[in-house]
């Protein structure tokens, strides 16, 4: 089992889980967060100049799946969030030592 | 003296319009502050809105308008609103009650020492706030309101024009606002962190309030529901949008129309015409709006950005210069058609300089006094709160509470 955290474009969010579903992962947890890559950042106006904003809102997507799955939904969200310009994003997998689901007590690949 | 019912009832009404101001102010500056601060700031327009509602019934208005003492303060003849009752005054507002004279002039003291926390937000300690407020009320505002609009006040006698409070309550102000900014410092972190304003819609609908309510500003002060107020309401809404829409178009060449910089234009707008409201014709609210957004926008650049003075919600620069462009702008466009004053445009040059003495000696004394009075407060219990208060942010460290709590929706 593997946990997919994606960090997203807000925008690209309706794609994202639209492709996600489309291949049977339903479930996922959809967070606002702030951060920066290589885009750094943006400036905005105060009444007379400007000030600079280094980290900017994103949406982090966490889904657990299959080893064999993973290929999949990476593929998914990296067709769907992708736009070509900085601030895309970033994809990180990490291996998931047990799932339970709280409602009726299953574990691991039953509770995914 | 008999009591018009219509005259009354349009100054009680300018009074509450002229009150709801102060809650306007407080959204205004809360929502340029940081999520930390928002509270706090609220707190403190709305903590003056309490505080001087008490010291100007008790002494404050009988310091401003009781019987002239050598042309620069007023009497204790109305200590505690003695001899002010439901029969008019005998020398201000001979139509109304003296008691709505009184309640009216209250709600500009109110406003004024609330204008001045917004250059001192997010490190001023709530206290020494609390016990600048009543001194200030006191010792400048009093005087300063006596020469203006008191009976024998030294400046009116001299024939400076402010209809509704250019000098009184704005270069008053904005020039105090500027001196405890100098004595408190900078907060940790201006410049250079990015310090983003929370919640920029709450700050426009502050300056629509602060908009709807100035008309009971302006058109109230002239004491009377006649043609004069409104002269001074038309010129007054004039004055505002051109100001708005200036400093739209100001912050549109540099980069995007702005919402905040539309919003603080209006501000601008609204000061600049309150001396000039009741002395103009209404259409010389057109170029005094457009004069005070390129002002107000070049100050802040000067002074913030420049010379680094962290007057965080440039107060200085909206009411301080507003408020001095306002007041040398009702020398140039005053019109005898409207209250019998000329100005410049009129040939009588000489009330640009009447106009000027007025502006010296009221931002010297406000300056001045508001320095000897922050190094009292300094000293008796502490300007500013701590580095980790600061850190925390003055919302919990100061009160207790958050604006933005909980983790349940």
């Amino acid at each position: 089992m593997k946990k997919i955290e994606a960090i997203i474009r807000q925008e690209r969010l309706d794609a994202v889980k639209k492709a996600l579903e489309e291949n049977s992962y339903f479930g996922m947890t959809v967070s606002e967060v702030s951060g920066r890559g290589r885009q750094k950042g943006i400036s905005l106006q105060w009444r007379a100049g400007e000030y600079r904003v280094d980290l900017l809102p994103k949406l982090k997507i966490e889904l657990v799946v299959l080893d064999e799955d993973v290929p999949v939904a990476i593929d998914a969200i990296v067709r769907n969030a992708r736009t070509g310009d900085i601030g895309d994003g970033k994809i990180v997998v990490l291996p998931v030592e047990s799932v339970v689901r709280v409602r009726t007590g299953d574990r691991n690949e039953n509770a995914i | 003296m008999s009591i018009s019912s219509g005259d009354t009832a349009w100054i009680l009404i300018s009074s509450a319009l002229v009150l709801l101001m102060t809650p306007g102010l407080a959204l205004f500056y809360g929502g340029m502050a940081r999520r930390k601060n928002v509270l706090s700031t609220i707190m403190m327009s709305f903590a003056v809105m309490c505080l001087v509602g008490i010291v100007w019934v008790v002494w404050g208005y009988s310091l401003s308008f009781g019987d002239d003492i050598g042309g620069f303060i007023g009497g204790f003849n109305f200590f505690g609103l003695g001899n002010v009752g439901m029969e008019p005054s005998g020398t201000y507002a001979s139509s109304i009650p003296h008691l709505a004279f009184m309640i009216f002039q209250c709600m500009f003291a109110i406003i004024t020492v609330a204008l001045i926390t917004g250059a001192v937000v997010e490190r001023i300690k709530f206290s020494a706030l609390m016990l600048f407020s009543a001194l200030w009320v006191t010792f400048v505002y009093a005087p300063v309101c006596h020469w203006v609009w008191g009976d024998g006040g030294w400046l009116s006698g001299l024939g400076a024009l402010d209809f509704a409070g250019g000098t009184v309550v704005h270069i008053n102000a904005g020039v105090s606002a500027l001196a405890l900014v100098m004595l408190l410092g900078r907060r940790r972190g201006f410049p250079g962190e990015s310090m983003e304003p929370n919640n920029i819609p709450m700050v426009a609908l502050g300056a629509g309030l602060l908009w709807f309510g100035w008309f009971g500003f302006n058109a109230g002060s002239s004491l009377a529901a006649d043609g004069l107020a409104a002269s001074a309401f038309v010129a007054t809404n004039i004055s505002a949008a051109a100001a708005g829409f200036t400093w739209m178009i100001i912050s549109w060449l540099h980069r995007r129309p702005s919402l905040l910089g539309t919003v603080t234009g209006a501000v601008a707008g609204l000061v600049a015409i309150t001396p000039a409201a009741g002395f103009v014709t209404p259409l010389a609210g057109i170029p005094i709006g457009i004069v005070v957004s390129v002002i107000g926008y070049y100050s802040i650049v000067v002074l913030k950005n420049k010379l680094g003075f962290d007057d965080s919600l440039d107060v200085f620069a909206v009411h301080g210069m507003g408020g001095i462009w306002g007041a040398l702008a009702t020398g140039i466009f005053a019109s005898s058609a409207v209250s019998g004053a000329s100005g410049l445009i009129e040939g009588n040059a000489s009330q640009v300089l009447t106009q000027l003495i007025g502006v010296v000696a009221v931002a010297a004394f406000a300056f001045v006094v508001t320095w000897i009075l922050g190094k009292l407060v300094d000293a008796a219990v502490g300007l500013r709160v701590g580095q980790a208060e600061e850190g925390l942010g003055l919302d919990i460290s100061q009160h207790g509470e958050r604006a933005y709590g909980g983790l349940l929706r």
